[in-house]
């Protein structure tokens, strides 16, 4: 099998979840520009980018225990502090990786 | 529909630039996770175009690795069925995330818009909201974000393929944890006091419910709706 074949299976599934996938890219925002913008409507949207972080990480959170929480608690605490996205995340990987060596 | 504003966004060549510039801290993370997911994708069986071209054309991390769980070689309707729906509903959050977008970016030539939504990911989502949050409209943002993430997403893909476990223990340098921990730092900047963090706490105990008792990735839309209408009632009442 050399690298640079395509097989007609994997071709179209790719094709398939790609379809898929564009689906969910623009159906939202298809559906949206039915949708007048109301006042209320914009405040929802507003409050959106929270909610998909929150839910998105309590969850994780839940699953995945100390390490998670202290790397999360972490990069919240740094970046609060310096508002440097760069070094808030390293330290949230950083204490990540420290808690899973530890095995805490 | 003369309540959208007529206003054109604009796009830029320095709002790209800041967009690939807030994307960088993000990169060595979106680098090791498409190798691992390159790996992956070999030991399935892949050739290195097809990893390649499912990472181009996907650009979706966390469907692909559950895809793969699925993927097992046999090419009939019903397996290629399953992938596509497996990975629909793992991208189910981008309907959501697409929505947000709609009153910033109409205006825009449609096929503009077309290829900025095929970019559509959850980092330069959120750092181009978080920028639009505080003011700004450049959608060079979205699209300058959206194109590093995509770069780095596609070429982490063959190392991992060619070397293979590159990454011998994704756990261990959690990665798992990347887009938590991002996410988590993006979420400072957004705060605007209690009121709204009382949405953001609703969303979050709707999707751990939800996480608990729905399998797959209901959670995140769940959690999403649930509290942006909270955060809608509350912000009303200020």
């Amino acid at each position: 099998m050399s690298a640079a074949e395509i097989h007609i299976g994997p071709l179209i599934a790719i094709l398939a979840m790609t379809a898929a996938t564009y689906l969910m890219r623009t159906g939202g925002y298809l559906a949206m520009a039915r949708v007048p913008l109301t006042p209320w409507v914009q405040r929802m949207l507003d409050a959106l980018p929270g909610c998909v972080i929150t839910a998105t990480i309590v969850p994780v959170l839940a699953r995945s225990g100390s390490p998670a929480l202290l790397g999360v608690a972490a990069v919240v605490a740094v970046m609060a502090w310096s508002r440097n996205e760069f070094l808030a995340i390293a330290v949230g990987m950083g204490t990540v990786m420290a808690v899973r060596a530890f095995g805490l | 529909m003369n309540d959208r504003p007529a206003r054109v966004p604009t796009l830029t060549r320095a709002g790209m630039r800041l967009g690939m510039q807030l994307t960088m801290p993000l990169i060595p993370g979106t680098i090791a996770m498409s190798a691992a997911f390159g790996t992956i994708a070999a030991q399935k069986g892949m050739t290195l175009v097809e990893a390649v071209m499912m990472s181009a054309f996907l650009f979706a991390g966390a469907s692909q690795l559950v895809a793969m769980e699925v993927w097992n070689n046999v090419w009939t309707f019903g397996t290629i069925l399953t992938l596509a729906l497996v990975t629909a509903t793992v991208n189910m959050r981008y309907l959501l995330m697409g929505a947000a977008l709609q009153p910033w970016l109409s205006g825009m030539p449609r096929t503009r818009i077309a290829a900025m939504l095929a970019l559509l990911v959850d980092a330069n989502w959120i750092i181009a909201m978080r920028y639009r949050s505080e003011g700004g409209s450049d959608a060079g943002i979205l699209l300058g974000s959206g194109l590093t993430m995509w770069m780095f997403w596609v070429a982490g893909t063959i190392p991992g393929f060619l070397v293979g476990d590159l990454v011998k223990n994704p756990q261990r340098f959690g990665l798992d944890l990347v887009l938590p921990i991002f996410f988590a730092a993006m979420l400072v900047p957004l705060w605007r006091g209690r009121r709204r963090a009382l949405g953001w706490m609703v969303a979050g105990a709707v999707a751990w419910v939800t996480a608990h008792f729905v399998a797959g990735y209901w959670f995140i839309i769940a959690g999403a709706i649930a509290g942006s209408i909270a955060g809608a009632f509350l912000d009303e009442r200020r």
